[in-house]
């Protein structure tokens, strides 16, 4: 932390902040790009897939006038690119239709069930980092050992195993015979009519209303399919720790460090992985954004009530509004996710501000 | 000169590979003083590992066997890490060659000078900072609060070479093992940062292994001259008296190096016979 602080105190801070802006612009002109490349996309498959939206919302039983009438409402009689327009400034606007299922707007049903999503993989994210980090560090500095053949393992199991099934195993044992953790869901019954939730993640909420009770049993809930999660991330995570430290322990200035006389522990931590971290940033960056994309295996399992569970549900129900909303703030989450794994690059490797 | 702070004697450094062990220093055995020692050879004779060997740096998986191998009465092969970690950098301190890749890229110079001096002293934030500045303007950098802040990759390679000078330096070493320190500079900047190692070394009274190829430099810069060929001392000399070397292998580097005015065709060719290996 104090490297950064160093930086913004030097007297090239300036100029240092005025190269970081420069980034920003640059970044979200791509975002913007990418952006526009995503609803063009969305909007196609829209269009291509052999569903039509009004039967959808009719049922085939309508009368021609009624069918007729409804897709002059819908847009659907104006030209592609006109469609188009309209599509973009909704999405723009947040406004993705209403879902045949719910009845509700498409957004108000993201609202309530992406922060679950994202509750999830955050969790899940924290463990894999954390755990997996130190394992992957550990596995390169003892290369060769014991300790890096269990980590090669470990993570070989976490990468090939399906998580449905490990999440199954989960719940047998934890659940069912240990009883350590909740059943599936993100809160038992008894709270779900008690609580409300503010942000929609559950575990921020409960501690911020101090309703300790509630915090300890949204976590009871959390804690079996996150821990699935993050093995699963953890499991690519250490992997590719490992790979990086390697890397940057064969480097010179380990050699010039050891020759300073500082301790393993502070070459490891403070030099090797305060340079493998740069590239790291971006793996896990990647991995959080790949479980934001919803892991609807997961969420079966565990009736998470998830944005996968319901694109899925809407998918099986032909519920295109539903569908493409739900891909689009998908789509955008991944786009910021990127470009803050960006702008973190930056910030952690002073190398790239001259770029 | 008086052999007190260093003792080397048989040292010998293997790597286990799969088709069998390399000896890539074979015997080597020398002593030193308060004075310099100039290690030459060519690329592959094991001059370099020599000098890591003293520094217990070598990799890992290398082996490295001495009869005796003492630092100021300290038993290098028998000395815990924690005080082999203790000798290093506070009593006996090592420059690498290409400053590009011996500075820690995503650190500021300053930090990392800091941090060899509060490793083995315990001072202050402010007074390591001060001290670190100084140091800065022993190695002849003119304006050390801005490069404190810098990192290694927004200053020249002679800046960068001053800069870790100035990290090895700052606990005040007895011995400086400088391995090919000029290697990576431009041949401007050579002699700048040249003059301020021999400035620091003799002020400082410390004693100096320099390993380099270049036989003129080091001739220019020592006091004295091990040839070193296939992992052996092949030569041992003052380095005034370079011209009347002995060894063939010697006189064949010596006779490489050109001359002004002297148009020689065909060039020499450096001879290499296996029996000098043995």
């Amino acid at each position: 932390m104090s490297a950064v602080d160093s930086h913004t105190a030097a007297p090239g801070g300036s100029a240092r902040a005025a190269g970081i802006a420069m980034a920003i612009g640059r970044f979200l002109l791509i975002a913007i790009t990418t952006y526009l490349g995503l609803l063009a996309v969305t909007f196609f498959i829209g269009r291509v897939i052999p569903i039509d939206p009004v039967l959808a919302v009719l049922g085939d039983r309508a009368r021609a006038d009624v069918v007729e009438r409804t897709r002059r409402e819908m847009g659907l009689d104006l030209p592609l690119i006109e469609q188009f327009y309209i599509y973009v400034k909704n999405a723009l606007s947040g406004n993705f239709g209403t879902s045949v299922l719910t009845t509700n707007p498409v957004m108000v049903d993201i609202r309530r069930v992406f922060p679950a999503t994202i509750e999830l993989a955050t969790v899940g994210t924290l463990i894999g980092t954390l755990i997996g980090v130190p394992l992957g560090v550990l596995a390169a500095v003892k290369r060769g050992s014991f300790i890096d053949q269990i980590v090669r393992v470990i993570g070989l199991v976490g990468y090939s195993v399906p998580i449905f099934w490990l999440g199954l195993l989960g719940l047998v044992l934890f659940y069912a015979k240990l009883q350590w953790v909740a059943f599936p869901g993100r809160l038992d019954i008894v709270y779900q009519y008690t609580f409300t939730p503010i942000t929609g993640f559950y575990l921020l909420d409960a501690a911020w209303q101090g309703q300790w009770d509630v915090f300890r049993d949204a976590l009871r809930h959390i804690i079996l399919p996150a821990a699935l999660l993050g093995y699963f991330s953890l499991a690519y995570i250490s992997r590719m720790t490992r790979s990086f430290m390697l890397n940057e322990l064969a480097q010179e200035y380990i050699v010039a460090a050891r020759a300073k006389g500082l301790s393993e522990t502070r070459i490891i931590w403070a030099h090797a992985l305060r340079n493998a971290a740069v590239p790291l940033i971006t793996v896990i960056a990647l991995s959080y954004a790949g479980l934001l994309e919803g892991s609807v295996l997961t969420e079966t399992v565990f009736a998470w009530p998830g944005i996968g569970l319901y694109i899925t549900n809407s998918l099986q129900n032909a519920d295109m509004n539903a569908v493409l909303g739900g891909t689009i703030i998908i789509g955008s989450v991944f786009i910021a996710i990127n470009l803050l794994s960006d702008l973190l690059y930056q910030v952690l490797d002073p190398r790239t501000k001259s770029a | 000169m008086s052999g007190n702070l260093l003792q080397v004697e048989d040292l010998r450094v293997t790597f286990p590979t799969r088709t069998g062990a390399i000896e890539a220093v074979r015997g080597v055995s020398f002593s030193l003083g308060r004075e310099r020692l100039g290690i030459v050879g060519e690329s592959g004779s094991g001059k370099s590992q020599t000098g890591r060997a003293i520094m217990q740096l070598t990799p890992p998986q290398a082996k490295v066997s001495a009869k005796k191998l003492s630092f100021d009465g300290i038993d290098l092969l028998t000395a815990s890490a924690a005080e082999r970690r203790a000798l290093r950098g506070k009593r006996i301190a090592m420059i690498l060659q290409d400053p590009k890749y011996s500075l820690d890229p995503v650190m500021t110079i300053g930090r990392q000078i800091v941090e060899t001096l509060r490793t083995h002293e315990k001072v202050g934030r402010a007074e390591a900072r001060e001290r670190t500045l100084a140091m800065l303007e022993a190695v002849q950098i003119r304006d050390p609060k801005r490069v404190f802040d810098l990192h290694p990759h927004e200053v020249s390679g002679g800046m960068g070479q001053r800069a870790m000078i100035a990290m090895m330096l700052i606990a005040g070493p007895e011995l400086m093992i400088a391995d090919e320190p000029t290697s990576a500079l431009d041949v401007t900047v050579q002699l700048d940062v040249l003059a301020i190692l021999d400035k620091l070394v003799s002020e400082r009274g410390m004693g100096l292994i320099f390993i380099s190829h270049d036989l003129r430099l080091v001739s220019s810069f020592c006091d004295r001259v091990i040839v070193m060929y296939a992992g052996k001392v092949v030569e041992q000399l003052k380095a005034s008296e370079l011209s009347n070397a002995q060894h063939p292998y010697t006189r064949g580097l010596l006779n490489c190096m050109p001359r002004i005015g002297d148009d020689r065709h065909p060039l020499p060719v450096l001879e290499r016979k296996p029996e000098w290996a043995a």
